[in-house]
């Protein structure tokens, strides 16, 4: 047993209402710039549609993530080693930025500059790749927004497997809803597996996914393998960029830009202890639909002392140790099972989780035939499809999805009993198998959702890892080139290097 | 005049060029090293790639190992080995032939792609154009020397090129008198040769340096870094 802490989310997909806050302060802050217009590091997808790129999770197309091999090891879905560096020169998987869509802005100047007109001026639009005039914008990172766009063309999402989909294309029977995406800082990330420069890599301390700027090459590999396609090519520096997960604020405790910004309140934040030593063997897993139970026994329980004394041992912070007691994605995940990973097929290990979203119960149910099971609508008779969901979240196991819809609904059905009736159901709790008090606690967390319950952020500890002496002054406050130290062991041109030579006045010799 | 253009070309020159190929390089390592990559269009236009770069990288690899084998291993190794000057001529004749008419043909189809598609034309910058375009005569120039070579099979032009090349490794004096008497094409193709070596750590052409062979050598897939220390888990 290795373990390791990840700073993981959850979103309550139930409360997303599609503002798209969190999409535009992150591409406020991260991504407004030239290369990176077209990038999303986060969006908001209505489903059922094909989404941002086009069909991304359409693995027969893009052949992102992991394939299970006969003798039962995994490796990148694109091939093994010698495959990738094979597409080296030019990568058959890489999405085209039409794929995404070509960013664009409008011609804004020409309503102040337009002369007299029969018809009043308007905006064209203009690419900002090319900077030429485009006829018509095609696509973008919510273009099937509240179901925009034709039934058929929506209809091509791979979520729907196995579902008979004709009949939601009928405007009585239609369903939505929302998916934010970001990415999933995975613990079996192919994007680091796929890089040949090895410039992708994961944080011991936290768990965040990052891409080292100065050592990716831009051989592009780290976009096919992601299977969630949320690693970005910037075409201005030639080189990869995708979420931070906001790593500054992180490391400060605070949550990331998305989250904070959430108007819903649907985005939660708190410390998973997991066993770096189970990733391979849960990743490898033979039957897809066992993935997400895999993944499940990755995780440690931070109330075990065991686990806690092994995790002492590997220098994970007390402070961690005690947010992993009240991080909000455990009780979620681990304690209550109504969060699931997206897409555990893909053998990413994600650690970004959701919340199926509850949807009303169909027509039929409304003129008084609604089915009740021991006073409990059925969630089959939900709009959306639970298969729907189980294909998005839990590789089309149906099973666990239905008892978390279950667990929602009965969390609804408890708080009306005790607020408007005025009476504590234990009735209701213990048929979705859990305890009023568990109820309880679901609804502080999930409804009520205080800034304080949702985001459980321990700040890193820094020295621990760095000598903040060596720190002090090193930059900043320096003369000459010292902001720009170098990349190599040896400096050529002789400047020593302050973080090694600064010596602290104090010490004797 | 004559003499002193020569022995400037191709007995100076040459050093200055390497000079600043392998020092310009190291600068921009250790100092730029967010510059440092392919430059991929890849994102902007798929069209026409995978013919034209594979075809192009492919056909430039082989001759460019052609040449670095064919001009800087000593004469004494064929001899040793019984191979002859001209097997040897016809075999560079023939292989660089066929990897230079392919590096062509993707050249070509690269250089349509970024002068002819507006998303590459102006997200291009000069370095990108300039550089294609250099190798693009240079390729021309190596082609044209194939039915130079074909009218005298002996091999001794080859041996002279090579006098030349190993005599600029071991700084030999006065080699560069050893070319002034071949045809200008030939001529022409060393100078611009040496100057895609002065122009490379300048241009996109530093990720040559940075072929992924290390990629081999990761045990496992996964990279986990710790705050200190770089660890492959």
């Amino acid at each position: 047993m290795r373990i390791r802490a990840q700073i993981g989310k959850v979103l309550n997909l139930d409360k997303c209402i599609g503002c798209h806050t969190c999409s535009v302060t992150c591409k406020n802050v991260w991504t407004s710039r030239e290369g990176m217009e077209y990038a999303w590091f986060n969006n908001v997808e209505t489903k059922p549609g094909i989404g941002y790129p086009k069909d991304w999770e359409n693995q027969d197309r893009w052949n992102g993530g992991w394939q299970r091999k006969r003798n039962g090891r995994i490796e990148p879905r694109m091939g093994s080693k010698w495959r990738v560096l094979a597409k080296i020169f030019a990568n058959p998987d890489l999405p085209e930025i039409d794929d995404y869509y070509e960013p664009f802005t409008f011609d804004y100047e020409h309503l102040h500059t337009a002369p007299e007109m029969k018809a009043p001026p308007t905006a064209r639009p203009r690419s900002l790749v090319s900077g030429e005039r485009m006829s018509k914008i095609e696509w973008g990172p919510n273009w099937e927004e509240i179901l925009g766009g034709e039934f058929s063309k929506r209809s091509k999402d791979y979520n729907f497997a196995d579902v008979e989909k004709e009949i939601y294309g009928e405007f009585e029977n239609t369903f939505m809803m929302y998916l934010p995406r970001l990415c999933e800082h995975c613990l079996n990330p192919t994007c680091v597996a796929a890089c040949p420069s090895g410039a992708i890599y994961k944080r011991e301390e936290d768990g965040i996914v990052l891409i080292d700027q100065d050592k990716c090459r831009g051989w592009r590999m780290c976009v096919s393998g992601c299977p969630y396609k949320k690693i970005y090519y910037n075409w201005a520096t030639g080189k990869s960029e995708k979420c931070t997960f906001c790593f500054p604020r992180i490391e400060a405790g605070l949550p990331t830009v998305c989250s904070e910004t959430c108007v819903g309140r649907i985005r939660y934040l708190g410390v998973i202890l997991y066993d770096a030593d189970k990733i391979e063997e849960a990743a490898s897993v033979a039957d897809e639909g066992n993935l997400y139970e895999a993944q499940l026994k990755v995780f440690l329980d931070p109330f075990d002392p065991d686990v806690q004394e092994q995790a002492r041992k590997d220098g994970i912070p007390e402070a961690w140790l005690e947010a992993a007691k009240h991080s909000p994605v455990w009780k979620m995940a681990m304690e209550w099972k109504i969060a699931f990973p997206l897409h555990p097929e893909y053998r990413t290990l994600p650690m970004v989780w959701y919340c199926p979203p509850l949807s009303p119960i169909q027509s039929a149910a409304e003129s008084g035939k609604i089915a009740l099971e021991q006073g409990m609508p059925d969630v089959s008779q939900l709009r959306i499809p639970v298969k729907y969901l189980a294909n998005l979240l839990t590789a089309g196991r149906e099973k666990p999805v239905v008892q978390a819809l279950e667990r929602m609904m009965a969390m609804r059905q408890y708080m009306r009993a005790k607020t408007v009736d005025g009476f504590i159901d234990e009735a209701v709790a213990e048929r979705v198998g859990l305890t009023g008090n568990e109820i309880e606690e679901m609804y502080r967390i999930m409804a009520i959702a205080n800034y304080e319950d949702r985001f459980v952020i321990p700040t890193t500890h820094r020295e621990n890892a760095e000598d903040a002496y060596t720190l002090r002054g090193s930059c900043g406050f320096s003369f000459g080139n010292g902001c720009s130290g170098g990349d190599s062991e040896a400096n050529l041109f002789g400047l020593a290097r302050r973080a090694t030579s600064a010596r602290n006045p104090m010490e004797m010799e | 005049m004559g003499d002193y253009i020569n022995t400037l070309l191709f007995g100076y020159y040459p050093y200055i060029c390497l000079a600043v190929f392998f020092l310009g390089s190291l600068i921009r390592f250790d100092r730029e090293q967010f510059t440092w990559r392919s430059g991929s269009s890849q994102l902007l236009r798929r069209k026409q790639l995978r013919w034209g770069s594979n075809l192009f990288h492919i056909g430039v690899i082989i001759v460019f190992f052609g040449h670095l084998f064919g001009l800087l291993v000593p004469v004494a190794v064929y001899d040793f080995f019984g191979i002859g000057h001209t097997f040897k001529q016809i075999m560079a004749m023939t292989v660089g032939g066929i990897a230079g008419v392919a590096a062509l043909v993707g050249a070509t189809m690269l250089i349509h792609r970024r002068l002819g598609d507006p998303r590459i034309r102006r997200t291009s910058s000069f370095g990108d154009i300039a550089v294609l375009l250099l190798l693009y005569a240079q390729l021309v120039l190596g082609l044209l020397t194939i039915p130079i070579s074909a009218g005298h099979l002996d091999g001794q032009m080859m041996v002279t090129f090579m006098t030349w090349a190993q005599g600029i490794w071991t700084f030999q004096p006065g080699v560069a008198d050893l070319v002034a008497g071949v045809h200008w094409i030939f001529k022409l193709h060393l100078f611009l040769g040496l100057t895609v070596f002065l122009v490379f750590p300048f241009t996109r052409l530093v990720h040559i340096w940075s072929v992924p062979v290390w990629y081999f050598g990761r045990r496992g897939y996964q990279i986990v870094r710790t705050r200190n220390h770089r660890r492959t888990a």
